[in-house]
C-alpha cells in the first residue's frame, strides 16, 4: 500500500500532465483552484486519471470537497 | 451620418501546407512549391480510400504551442491560435480597449477530429474516458473563442460557417463591424484541420477530390483540362483589421485596405454552383460597388478555382460577366490545396500581398488551359504587375459566395 508521499508524487504527475503545473509545485497545502489555478474541467480529468492510478472512486460530490492537494491525498489514502 | 471608416490590414499570420507562417507561405507560393503529398496519419492504413493525397501542414502546431495549451484544443483551434498569435504580433500587439476588439474566425467543419476521437472513447471505454473538454474542442466557434482568450477580445466573438467560404466571410463580417463603427480592431480569418477518414470519404463520395495519387504535386490543377477534383488541405489564415483612423493614430504599418465585400447566396443546390453563376456574379459586383470602384479597376482575381471540372469554368464565366475580360487570374489552391474554411482567409491574404508587392503567384500545373476559360491565367512563373485593386473569391457548399476587394493602403 502506497504511503501519502507516494500518493502525493503520483498525484503531482497527473496534475503536471493535465494542467502543466510543475510537479514540484504540487504540495499538500495548495488549493487546486486558488493556488494552482486549475479549472473545473481539468479537475474532472485529474479525478479520472487519479481513479485509474490509485484504484479509487471519486464521486462528483466528493470531488467538490477536495479543495487542497492534501484533501485529495487523504481521500485517496483512506479509500484505496 | 458620417462616412464609414476605411478598413485597413495592419497584421497577418498563417500556417499552411506551404509554411508555418505567412512569410514562408508567400515565399513558397512565389517559388512555385506545392504543399500536396501522400497523406500521413494513423488512420490512413485503416481504410482503403481511393484518395491518398492531401495538403497537410508544413509545421505542426504542437511544435509551437505549449503542451498543455495544445492538449486543450482541437487541431483547428490550434492552427487558429498559431496564426492569430503571429498576426497580432505582426500588427504590433495593438493597444485597444478590450470592449472595442472583436474576433471573427470561421471554419467549415470545426472540431470533427475531436468528435470522432471522443466518440471512439465513449464507444470503447465508456463515459469516464470522455474528455470534459469535448464540447469546447468540437464546437465551430472554438477557434474564434480560443483566439479571443489569447488576445482578450470582449467586443464580440463570431464564427461564420459557410463551408469553403467561411474564411472570406469572416473577413467580410470584420469589414462590416468596422464600417458600422461597432469596434476599432477585429482579428479575423479562417481555420480548418479536418483531414481524416470520414471527411475524405465524404468528399470522395461527393466525387469532388482528385485521385491523382501517383503524382501528388500535380494533382491540384485549376483551369487545366486534366483537372479531376480538389486536394483537401488544412491550415489557418488570420488578419488584424482596423479602422484606418485608429491605425493611423497608433502609427501602425498598413499592408493593404479591405476596400469592399460582397456576400450572396444561390438558393440553387446544396453543393452544385448555379450554372449561370448568377450568385457569384452578384457577389463580385457587390464587392466592387462597396469598394467605390468600377469593374475596370480590378486588375487581378485570386480565384476560388478548386480544380473541379464544373467549378473552375463556372467561376471564369462569372468573372467575365461581373468584371470583363481584363482581370489576370491565379488559383492558389494549385499549391496550397483546398483549406476549406481557411481558404478564403489565406487566399485573401495572398490577394492583398499581390497588390502590395506587385506580383501574382503562378497557378501550378496549368499546362493546357481549359478552352472554356478564355481569360489570362498566370502560369509558369509569377507575374510582376502593378495593381491598384485585386479581388479574392470564395464559394462554399450551401450556395455561399464571398468576394473581397483589396486595394493599396
Amino acid at each position: 500500500m502506497a504511503d501519502n508521499a507516494e500518493i502525493l508524487s503520483g498525484l503531482a504527475e497527473i496534475v503536471e500532465e493535465v494542467a502543466g503545473i510543475d510537479a514540484a509545485d504540487v504540495s499538500t497545502e495548495k488549493s487546486f483552484v486558488d493556488d494552482l489555478d486549475i479549472d473545473s474541467l481539468s479537475m474532472v480529468e485529474i479525478a479520472v486519471q487519479a481513479e485509474d492510478k490509485f484504484g479509487v472512486k471519486i464521486p462528483d460530490d466528493q470531488l467538490a470537497e477536495l479543495k487542497t492537494v492534501g484533501d485529495a491525498v487523504s481521500y485517496i489514502a483512506k479509500n484505496k | 451620418m458620417s462616412t464609414p471608416p476605411d478598413v485597413v490590414v495592419t497584421g497577418y499570420g498563417a500556417t499552411t501546407p506551404l509554411g508555418g507562417d505567412a512569410v514562408s507561405t508567400w515565399d513558397a507560393l512565389l517559388a512555385g512549391k506545392s504543399g500536396v503529398g501522400l497523406t500521413q496519419g494513423e488512420w490512413v492504413g485503416k481504410y482503403d480510400l481511393p484518395v491518398k493525397i492531401s495538403a497537410q501542414l508544413a509545421v505542426e502546431p504542437t511544435e509551437i504551442l505549449a503542451r498543455v495549451q495544445a492538449r486543450r484544443m482541437d487541431r483547428c483551434e490550434q492552427v487558429a491560435v498559431v496564426a492569430a498569435r503571429e498576426a497580432w504580433a505582426h500588427a504590433g500587439s495593438p493597444e485597444v480597449e478590450s470592449e472595442r476588439l472583436a474576433v471573427v474566425i470561421g471554419t467549415g467543419i470545426g472540431g470533427a477530429v475531436t468528435l470522432l476521437a471522443q466518440d471512439d472513447l465513449l464507444e470503447n471505454d465508456g463515459l469516464r474516458k470522455v474528455s470534459p473538454l469535448t464540447v469546447p474542442m468540437l464546437m465551430p466557434n472554438g477557434p474564434a473563442a480560443m483566439v479571443s482568450l489569447e488576445i482578450g477580445a470582449r467586443g464580440g466573438v463570431h464564427a461564420p460557417a459557410s463551408a469553403c467560404a467561411s474564411g472570406a466571410e469572416a473577413l467580410a463580417w470584420a469589414w462590416r463591424l468596422l464600417r458600422a463603427g461597432e469596434v476599432d480592431v477585429v482579428v479575423a480569418g479562417g481555420a480548418e484541420a479536418c483531414i481524416t477518414g470520414i471527411t475524405v470519404a465524404g468528399f470522395v463520395q461527393a466525387r469532388t477530390l482528385s485521385r491523382r495519387n501517383d503524382e501528388p504535386e500535380r494533382a491540384s490543377r485549376p483551369f487545366d483540362v486534366g483537372r479531376d477534383g480538389f486536394v483537401l488541405g488544412e491550415g489557418s489564415g488570420i488578419m488584424v483589421l482596423e479602422r484606418a483612423d485608429f491605425a493611423a493614430a497608433r502609427g501602425a504599418t498598413v499592408h493593404g485596405k479591405l476596400a469592399g465585400i460582397g456576400l450572396t447566396s444561390d438558393a440553387y443546390h446544396i453543393t452544385g454552383p448555379d450554372p449561370e453563376g448568377a450568385g457569384q456574379t452578384r457577389a463580385m459586383a457587390a464587392a466592387v460597388r462597396s469598394a467605390g470602384l468600377e469593374p475596370s479597376d480590378i486588375g487581378h482575381v485570386n480565384c476560388h478555382a478548386t480544380s473541379t471540372v464544373v467549378g473552375d469554368v463556372g467561376e471564369s464565366v462569372a468573372v467575365r460577366k461581373a468584371l470583363g475580360e481584363h482581370p489576370v487570374l491565379t488559383a492558389p489552391k494549385s499549391a496550397l490545396g483546398h483549406l476549406v474554411g481557411a481558404a478564403g482567409a489565406v487566399e485573401g491574404l495572398i490577394a492583398m500581398l499581390s497588390v502590395r508587392d506587385g506580383v501574382i503567384p503562378a497557378t501550378l500545373n496549368l499546362e493546357d488551359l481549359d478552352p472554356g476559360v478564355s481569360l489570362d491565367v498566370v502560369a509558369g512563373e509569377p507575374r510582376k504587375v502593378e495593381l491598384s485593386a485585386a479581388m479574392n473569391n470564395s464559394f462554399g457548399f450551401g450556395g455561399h459566395n464571398a468576394s473581397l476587394v483589396f486595394t493599396r493602403p
